[in-house]
């Protein structure tokens, strides 16, 4: 394969994104290409050395936010036949709430998430205020026992407060990591069928 | 083991962003020196190179400059204030790490000559 035939398959191949990515991505490569040659190798050990142009386009689109790659795929082509549009019009009532269902479900894990990290916080402010609220209301103790009982309420509170935070924080991060791999996971369902 | 794949694939990808902010911290550069400078320490190829070079862009941790070469531009990387303090923070984050791994290799090191 020579240089004109990879940009021209990578070109292809990135169609789904927008013109000015395609354009971008397009540079690169024919630069990376043309300082290889420079460096003395031919064309074609130059285009080979770039590597498997499937791999280079499931990365590039992997790194695309997914509103983007979901237009892209969304997208009518402009050229679509009079039974295409006919069809997408009557289909409507059906995918249109399952385009919906599938934000609903990815926002739901999200604000699921994200509520388990609240609550886990919520939690741990519960804590340590009880602990010096309590802390606080030993002056108004009606005797000493009494007092002192409180007291070491207080403090196990504060202690469980102070301590539980650092195992949120720990879980808070975990947890963030999961939110991440699973928009890994949708965006390559938008990103198989292209490459493969 | 999937998530051990998942977990050694980001480690990477954050290693070889620190990599490439420190070839650019010698002095701009262009996208093949960066793969020639950065190879000798950890395997990099174009499709690596170029999903980081756009996010370290949009981080803000390298600027990009396009110089006429040869009759063609060349896109040059420069470093930001930014990117050289995310090498400072990325080296302080791993002295914690390295005195796991040296725990570590201590106590496998130590295990070994006991089972022998």
């Amino acid at each position: 394969m020579n240089k004109s035939e990879f940009l021209l398959s990578l070109t292809d191949k990135l169609d789904p994104l927008p013109q000015h990515e395609i354009e971008k991505t397009r540079g690169f490569y024919a630069e990376m290409i043309d300082d290889r040659i420079e460096d003395g190798m031919s064309e074609t050990e130059a285009v080979t050395a770039i590597g498997d142009i499937d791999t280079i386009v499931q990365d590039t689109l992997l790194e695309q936010p997914l509103p983007a790659l979901m237009k892209a795929k969304i997208q009518p082509k402009s050229n679509l036949k009079i039974w295409e549009i006919v069809l997408i019009v009557l289909g409507f009532p059906v995918w249109f709430p399952l385009l919906a269902a599938f934000f609903v479900v990815i926002l739901s894990v999200y604000l699921s998430v994200w509520a388990v990290i609240i609550s886990l916080y919520a939690t741990v402010a519960a804590f340590v205020l009880s602990g010096l609220a309590g802390m606080f209301s030993i002056f108004f103790a009606p005797s000493f026992v009494y007092g002192l009982f409180v007291l070491g309420l207080s403090l196990a509170c504060l202690g469980i407060g102070v301590l539980s935070f650092f195992g949120v924080t720990k879980l808070s991060h975990w947890l963030i990591l999961l939110t991440r791999k699973f928009l890994r996971f949708v965006k390559s369902l938008f990103i198989k069928k292209e490459v493969l | 083991m999937k998530g051990g794949i998942y977990l050694d694939i980001q480690l990477k990808r954050g290693l070889l962003e620190i990599c490439v902010l420190t070839v650019l911290n010698r002095g701009d550069s262009y996208g093949y020196q960066i793969i020639k400078d950065v190879n000798p320490y950890i395997e990099i190829s174009e499709s690596t190179l170029y999903p980081i070079l756009k996010r370290l862009e949009t981080n803000q941790y390298l600027l990009v400059h396009a110089v006429e070469h040869n009759g063609r531009l060349r896109k040059y990387y420069k470093i930001t204030a930014t990117g050289r303090h995310r090498i400072i923070e990325f080296i302080d984050n791993w002295k914690e790490v390295m005195s796991v791994y040296n725990f570590i290799n201590e106590e496998m090191r130590n295990h070994s000559d006991e089972q022998i």
